[in-house]
């Protein structure tokens, strides 16, 4: 049994100071004070002066409450018992179910070898065009969700734990509204996904300590079942609040700031976690895709611009779509090109009428007269956007690639699109419905 | 001699503080006894009897009272034949073998040798017995690839020292004694053909060092002929993320006319190195017939391996680099990106608490910087030989903005700059260099004058396209028309390049030149157009040849055949010739380089 402290002597913030002999950083505690127990964890040492962030926050806590070390880093439970459970972010339930205390494993460990990684092959399908046709999601890619406040990306990411062809589901919650916790929890009950899907939520009105904790338990259960052989996606709303909890927590400690306040490892904290997207030979998969709220739209704050250098791609999710400009799966080059004939074409072909579209919608709302082809890509583009962008549409790719056709030969000629004539001679469909109108 | 010892006071971060009992160098090397492992760390500021330690791997489980142990040594990496063709961390431990040894996982505390100290080697001794010798003076040979290694007298050893045995022809292992030394004084001493020597120390034993003239050729036709790096000197590389800017390395580590590169992934994302990890040793080198992977070391520290050896990963790159330099090569070396290995000193600054600062970069980034880029350069070694490092390095600006501490530190030391557009690369242009923005201080492969004319017809021509924004095509006369159509001539099928292309994706200089003087042809003629519509329509046409000419091989049938096309087309429409441009032609005569 260890020594309990007695004797809190600073208290700042989350963080409190104790004196107290054979510490070990990064070593739990637990806290107990009035208002129940918590977890701390050792942050900084120096001499018999010991550091620690408190999980439940320092509010509340007297200079007399104990503080008992408990020898161990953080750790979490681990086994197929975590399936369709609720946690905290320090790995409290959060469901009505039992705490799980057998296997624990450490969280937070090192980094996957370079040496050991495969170049990525497999593709993830979702149902939603935009991304299976467009950016095709790629087993082991770590991707953000470039959003602002309002927008519906927790819907989206719903809609992709409810669809995404993988055996196991981890929902990592950081700073969400109680609500869209709610939300997630019936969407995933009613659409049957629970008892694939293990989620880590913490709200907005938990401690800012368990923030930081949900992207580290959540990847280390993650790589567990990864390494047992499971194709794990890992869904992480909103890291831009994860962001911010590291800055606390960073200004608490008195580190100097070194952009709009966020600490100077800010890129090596998202690193670490976005990094353990891996494909293990010979086992599973972790697959990340993390929604980032850009404060004020813009791409060039900290937290979106420091991701962006880290992720492979991102999808832009603005006015209710994913944007086809600006949005990139960077691995989606390693798969489209196995998965049918026509993926590569049509796509690249879809997306460059999309954008002299765009150009026609520019010039018509500058007062231009439209000549006939512009009036074609009107059409054009009313159709995509209804039939292709809109994010209700759930097919799967190869129904895509078919509608995508349909949509072409709606609007224009074959010639008029601009694809290759060995693509068109054996994908064009053979009669639209305008030339079976006209014969009748 | 006994060794210095120190205990744990303190943790913070990868930073920890260590009472001291003995003397302690800066930059020196300790190992942390933490349960059965040691941690490797670096001395990064002395006080008093305390020394604050850059730890290179997790702190975690460390305690107040653990015992440290000084290895009396800088960091420092391992240099002899078989570093070639290998994959190391920041700290020159390699990682397929840790991998076999450890697994999917990084293991902490596990170091192995940088050298396979099993291989045999087939020596071959230049000198005898009696010669006199000092650091540097190569003793003899070992074929390592398609080089003779040199096995070098190591560059610690001060003095003239005379041979007093060594090793004949025959098969060793590199901790083989091959030679024994002996001073004035009658001291001896054994040498193998391994020694070590500290990263963050320029090797500097050379004759000379001179201007970086000669282009380094990376068949990228934007960057040789407008752009051009020499041999020997140093550019960067600057850009949004997604711009391209690894791409561009990979690219230019397959093809630089060089012999040895040295790919340092700093801080940036695994899977980028994960395909050149796969691809070099399946792809041969053009110039050898053996695979890239022959003439290449990679240092891969990714964004989620240890801070500390990040910013040591740099270092060992250019180490290595210097000492293949120092055998009469010419080496690259590409680091991406430098913009984490300055934010890794940033950490560590803030750690220590240093004063920081813009952007909490410390005071001394400028310098560090410069002196990193100013360890390239192009020398004439003791035995009359030539041998050269050039440095490129990508730089990540937060934000996208050019306007941040690394990269304006990084402009100031080097001789070309390289800055990427967002908006180029949205477009799908490849290379996204900014052709109005970028420099280079070298001089290209194909004349001066020349160029600056192109690349006037450039400027003026995006006058022309800013200026249409405003009052249309209606309102721009023929003249200017005819300029912005030249400008995009010149952008789409002289700068721009398709890397998936067999042919286009790398242009040798030979070629350049020669496609280069039907650019110029096409820039500089006047020509019979009567309105817009038949200029578009005729820039269509001659671009259209044009690329179709680049996609064509080298002196096959289509080539000359497109050629034709083309001069054929200039011809018929040409009316006169720039007065400019004919001045610069009579003078440059027909030789373009």
């Amino acid at each position: 049994m260890k020594k309990i402290y007695s004797r809190i002597e600073e208290i700042a913030g989350n963080v409190i100071t104790v004196t107290a002999e054979d510490v070990r950083y990064s070593e739990l505690a637990l806290v107990t004070s009035g208002h129940g127990k918590s977890l701390a964890e050792v942050i900084r040492l120096r001499g018999n002066k010991v550091s620690l962030q408190v999980y439940s926050g320092g509010r509340g806590i007297s200079t007399g409450d104990e503080v008992q070390f408990l020898g161990r880093p953080m750790q979490v439970s681990f086994s197929d018992n975590l399936l369709g459970r609720i946690f905290d972010g320090s790995g409290r339930p959060r469901d009505k179910g039992p705490t799980l205390e057998e296997n624990l494993i450490e969280i937070g460990g090192p980094s996957v070898n370079p040496s050991k990684r495969i170049i990525p092959r497999n593709m993830i399908r979702t149902g939603i065009p935009m991304i299976d046709l467009f950016n095709t999601l790629v087993e082991s890619q770590k991707l953000p969700i470039f959003s602002v406040s309002g927008e519906p990306y927790n819907e989206l990411l719903s809609r992709i734990a409810m669809q995404a062809e993988v055996d196991l589901i981890i929902l990592g919650g950081m700073g969400l509204k109680y609500d869209d916790f709610l939300f997630f929890r019936d969407t995933l009950e009613k659409g049957g996904a629970m008892d694939r899907t293990i989620f880590f939520v913490h709200t907005a009105s938990d401690p800012v300590v368990e923030c930081l904790m949900v992207p580290d338990i959540s990847l280390a259960v993650a790589e567990k079942f990864a390494l047992q052989g499971k194709r794990v996606l890992v869904l992480l709303t909103d890291m831009t609040n994860f962001a911010d909890s590291l800055k606390e927590i960073a200004i608490t400690m008195e580190q100097v700031p070194s952009n709009r306040g966020y600490p100077g490892d800010l890129y090596s904290q998202l690193a670490a976690r976005y990094e353990k997207a891996v494909d293990f030979e010979g086992a599973g998969s972790i697959t990340t895709l993390g929604v980032t709220t850009m404060p004020g739209d813009d791409v060039t704050h900290p937290v979106p611009d420091n991701t962006g250098y880290i992720t492979e791609g991102q999808y832009y999710l603005r006015g209710g779509r994913i944007e086809p400009f600006g949005s990139l799966s960077r691995l989606k080059q390693m798969v489209n090109d196995t998965t049918r004939a026509d993926h590569r074409g049509l796509m690249d072909g879809m997306i460059r009428l999309y954008a002299n579209y765009k150009e026609s919608v520019e010039k018509k709302s500058m007062g231009f007269r439209m000549s006939e082809w512009d009036q074609k890509l009107l059409r054009y583009g009313a159709f995509f956007e209804a039939k292709m962008m809109d994010l209700t549409v759930n097919i799967p790719l190869e129904e895509a690639l078919d509608l995508g056709w349909e949509i072409l030969a709606e609007c224009f000629q074959s010639d008029e699109t601009g694809l290759q004539s060995k693509l068109l001679d054996q994908f064009w469909p053979r009669k639209s419905t305008r030339d079976e109108q006209e014969t009748a | 001699m006994t060794k210095t010892t120190g205990t744990v006071f303190g943790v913070n971060g990868n930073m920890v503080t260590v009472d001291v009992e003995g003397d302690v160098s800066l930059n020196e090397v300790g190992y942390i006894n933490v349960g059965d492992q040691k941690l490797k760390s670096e001395v990064i500021r002395i006080r008093g009897k305390q020394a604050e330690m850059q730890v290179f791997e997790q702190t975690g489980g460390i305690g107040v009272g653990d015992t440290v142990e000084f290895s009396g040594e800088m960091l420092a990496v391992e240099l002899g034949p078989g570093l070639l063709g290998q994959v190391y961390d920041g700290l020159q431990n390699p990682l397929p073998q840790l991998a076999e040894q450890a697994g999917f996982f990084l293991k902490r505390g596990l170091y192995l040798d940088a050298i396979d100290k099993e291989r045999s080697w087939e020596f071959t001794p230049k000198l005898e017995a009696g010669a006199t010798v000092s650091a540097g003076d190569t003793i003899g040979t070992v074929p390592e690839g398609i080089f003779d290694h040199r096995i070098m007298v190591p560059f610690n050893i001060s003095g003239e020292w005379t041979i007093k045995k060594l090793a004949p022809k025959g098969s060793y292992k590199v901790a083989d004694t091959i030679c024994q030394i002996e001073d004035e004084k009658g001291t001896t001493q054994d040498l193998n053909m391994i020694f070590e020597w500290p990263v963050k120390r320029a090797i500097s034993l050379f004759e000379e060092r001179y201007k970086p003239t000669e282009p380094m050729v990376t068949k990228v036709r934007m960057i040789d002929t407008f752009f051009p790096v020499a041999r020997g000197g140093t550019y960067c590389i600057p850009g949004p993320f997604g711009a391209g800017k690894t791409v561009l390395q990979q690219i230019t580590s397959r093809h630089a006319e060089v012999d040895i590169v040295i790919v340092a992934a700093c801080g940036e994302r695994a899977g980028e190195v994960v395909e050149t990890l796969q691809e070099f040793p399946e792809l041969t080198d053009p110039r050898t017939g053996r695979t890239l992977m022959e003439r290449t070391v990679i240092i891969c520290n990714t964004s989620s391996m240890p801070v500390a050896s990040r910013e040591a990963s740099v270092y060992t790159a250019v180490t290595i680099a210097e000492y293949y330099r120092q055998m009469g090569l010419n080496v690259l070396l590409l680091a991406d990106s430098t913009s984490r290995w300055a934010q890794a000193m940033r950490e560590m600054s803030g750690r220590l608490e240093e004063i920081p600062g813009e952007e909490a970069f410390p005071a001394y980034l400028e310098s560090v910087i410069a002196s990193f880029y100013e360890r390239a350069g192009v020398v004439r070694l003791k035995d009359g030989s030539f041998g050269s490092v050039t440095i490129g390095g990508t730089v990540s600006p937060a934000g996208g903005n050019f306007e941040e501490p690394v990269t304006q530190a990084t402009l100031k030391v080097v001789g070309a700059f390289h800055g990427l557009s967002r908006e180029r690369s949205d477009a799908r242009k490849y290379p996204a260099i900014h052709p109005l923005e970028s420099w280079s201080k070298y001089p290209s492969a194909i004349n001066d004058e020349l160029v600056a004319y192109c690349r006037d017809i450039l400027l003026r021509g995006n006058e022309v396209s800013q200026m249409m924004k405003v009052v249309g095509e209606e309102g721009t006369s023929l003249e200017d028309f005819v300029l912005y159509q030249k400008s995009e001539f010149l952008d789409s099928a002289y700068m721009q390049q398709n890397s998936f292309d067999p042919v286009d994706g790398s242009v040798t200089i030979e070629r350049q030149r020669h496609i280069f003087r039907i650019l110029f042809d096409v820039l500089a003629s006047e020509f019979d157009l009567h309105d817009k519509d038949n200029a578009r329509s005729y820039f269509n046409q001659l671009r259209q040849i044009y690329l179709d000419y680049n996609t064509s091989e080298w002196e096959s049938d289509a080539f000359k055949s497109r050629e034709a096309e083309l001069v054929k087309l200039i011809d018929e429409k040409r009316t006169g010739y720039d007065s400019t441009a004919e001045d610069i032609r009579n003078r440059v005569g027909s030789t373009v380089g």
